[in-house]
């Protein structure tokens, strides 16, 4: 899979199943964009095989896109018509669409229905957005980075109209760049770097991976101990029974397992040697 | 929704969104309307030497409705395209079933419904400044603009592909129209143009429909279907069809 001359991604190998939300996660410019676009049709492919839904993006027709519904990354709405209008729009490109007010009703914009979206905030255009993607009832949804740029607030908004789309019984493919997203929303994760995957599994499974070594820090004389341990219970009952025999405090006392990001950020990470691009 | 209900459905939001623009109603109605108002008032009574002579009001009728069907077109065309191009909602749409004729069927319509308004508005306001409605024209009237309209939506079309971003999309438009307008004898009437500046104008297509206009729409003027002057209208958009098929894209030039 490449552009130009750079291979952009390469040996990606995704399985997406029925009625999940499946978040392919990585830092910018790792090849998401490109990914999600030949699984949308937007780009060829230079190589390997794809199959949505059963057909090849490239070559699928107007039968498979009355199936799928798109939220591209930058996408500005028409500023001179409403909510309600944008939606009845693009109803009308699909064959059997959902009524529009509920469409309304799922992206919680019953009261802007009836304003321009140019008077919508960030947030609100954005859930629009993913409105015009859902209007068409469709069995698969790509969203790609639906909350970059977003304030909390605005965040966990467009997250409840995710979670709902699950509800629907849609598949959605979510790309993001926030570790929490994916752990919020998804059911199962696939992280990318510099154009391959690097990991993949639950949220709780890649939490797990690599968390072998449990921290355990005090401070002992104003001194920081640190020590890592793979049977934490072992050699926290072992520091805890030699302090009580001493009668000392371990001041400070924490026993910490690495976090979500962390995984995330070490698995992420840019090699030093500067090979990937 | 079969294909033309499909056209019809996209052609009622691009109408909404058209009267809504602030820009398209100034630029598209609103300018040809006080345009021809200026220059009906300040060449009131004057006598242009064209066709054996005919009042001014009567010649600036035909040479603002041409100016206008043109804004209604290629220019309208040419702005609201990159702009939706840049924004990404061609792209957007793209990744509907919606098929890719039925949204430029949908702009072109309404380009074609706009010009025709602007027939019937200029036509009325001309009609109070003395310059008949020729009825017996009409078949002519509209043969004229139906080809010049749909030549110059080619053209608008095409001409996205040079515009790179939203921008640029006025500064372009403005600096290929404006000049052609003037040596073309639309804004100052031709008898008063240096000779040569009109050779050079027929070069261009804005010369060639106006000049047909004026004939369709002149009792003074030729025959009235002026059908050499048409052809090569046609010509150049069939040029900018074939250049539109080839370069137009649908997705963001710039991101």
């Amino acid at each position: 899979m490449s552009y130009g001359s750079t291979e952009a991604v390469r040996g990606i190998d995704l399985d997406v199943h029925r009625g999940e939300i499946f978040a392919f996660l990585g830092p910018n410019g790792a090849g998401k964009t490109t990914t999600v676009e030949i699984l949308e049709g937007y780009r060829k492919r230079s190589g390997g095989e794809v199959s949505v839904l059963g057909e090849d993006p490239q070559r699928a027709g107007r039968e498979w896109r009355e199936r799928i519904g798109i939220v591209l990354q930058s996408g500005r709405l028409d500023p001179y018509l409403t909510v309600r209008e944008s939606l009845d729009l693009y109803a009308g490109y699909f064959r059997a669409p959902l009524p529009t007010a509920d469409v309304v009703g799922l992206i919680g914009l019953e009261e802007k229905a009836d304003e321009r979206t140019s008077r919508l905030s960030g947030g609100q255009q954005r859930r629009l957005d993913v409105g015009m993607a859902l209007v068409g009832d469709p069995e698969l949804l790509f969203l790609d980075e639906p909350t970059t740029g977003f304030d909390p607030s605005a965040r966990r908004q467009a997250w409840d109209v995710i979670a709902g789309l699950r509800d629907l019984g849609k598949t959605v493919f979510l790309t993001t760049h926030y570790m929490d997203e994916a752990q919020r929303l998804a059911d199962r994760v696939t992280i990318i770097a510099a154009g391959q995957i690097v990991a993949r599994g639950t949220p709780r499974d890649l939490g797990e991976r690599e968390s072998a070594e449990t921290t355990i820090r005090y401070r002992s004389g104003g001194e920081e101990i640190v020590v890592r341990t793979g049977t934490p219970v072992q050699t926290l009952h072992e520091l805890t029974a030699a302090a009580l025999a001493s009668g000392e405090e371990l001041e400070g006392l924490e026993v910490t397992r690495p976090s979500l990001e962390d995984v995330y950020l070490e698995l992420t990470a840019e090699p030093t040697d500067g090979s990937a691009g | 929704m079969t294909g033309l209900a499909l056209v019809g459905h996209q052609f009622r939001y691009d109408q909404k969104a058209f009267w809504r623009n602030p820009a398209s109603v100034f630029f598209t109605v609103m300018f040809p309307v006080i345009l021809f108002l200026i220059l009906a008032v300040v060449f009131s009574g004057e006598e242009v030497n064209v066709r054996g002579g005919i009042d001014a009001t009567t010649y600036y009728v035909p040479a603002i409705m041409s100016l206008a069907i043109i804004s209604a077109t290629m220019q309208t065309l040419a702005m609201t395209l990159v702009i939706a191009r840049e924004d990404g909602r061609l792209k957007r749409g793209r990744g509907t079933p919606m098929p890719p004729w039925v949204f430029i069927a949908g702009r072109v319509g309404n380009s074609i419904v706009v010009a025709l308004m602007m027939l019937v508005l200029l036509a009325a306001i001309g009609a109070l400044f003395g310059a008949d409605v020729p009825w017996g024209r009409l078949p002519a009237i509209l043969i004229t603009l139906v080809i010049g309209a749909a030549s110059f939506c080619c053209l608008g079309i095409a001409l996205t592909a040079a515009i790179p971003s939203q921008d640029a999309a006025a500064a372009i438009v403005n600096a290929m129209l404006l000049p052609l307008y003037f040596l073309s004898g639309v804004f100052i009437p031709e008898d008063q143009l240096p000779d040569g500046v009109i050779s050079f104008a027929d070069l261009f297509p804005v010369r060639h429909f106006f000049d047909a206009f004026f004939d369709a729409y002149v009792p003074a003027g030729g025959s009235a279907v002026s059908w050499d002057n048409l052809a090569i209208v046609a010509l150049w958009g069939v040029a900018g069809l074939l250049l539109a098929i080839r370069y137009f894209r649908w997705t963001p030039r710039s991101g």
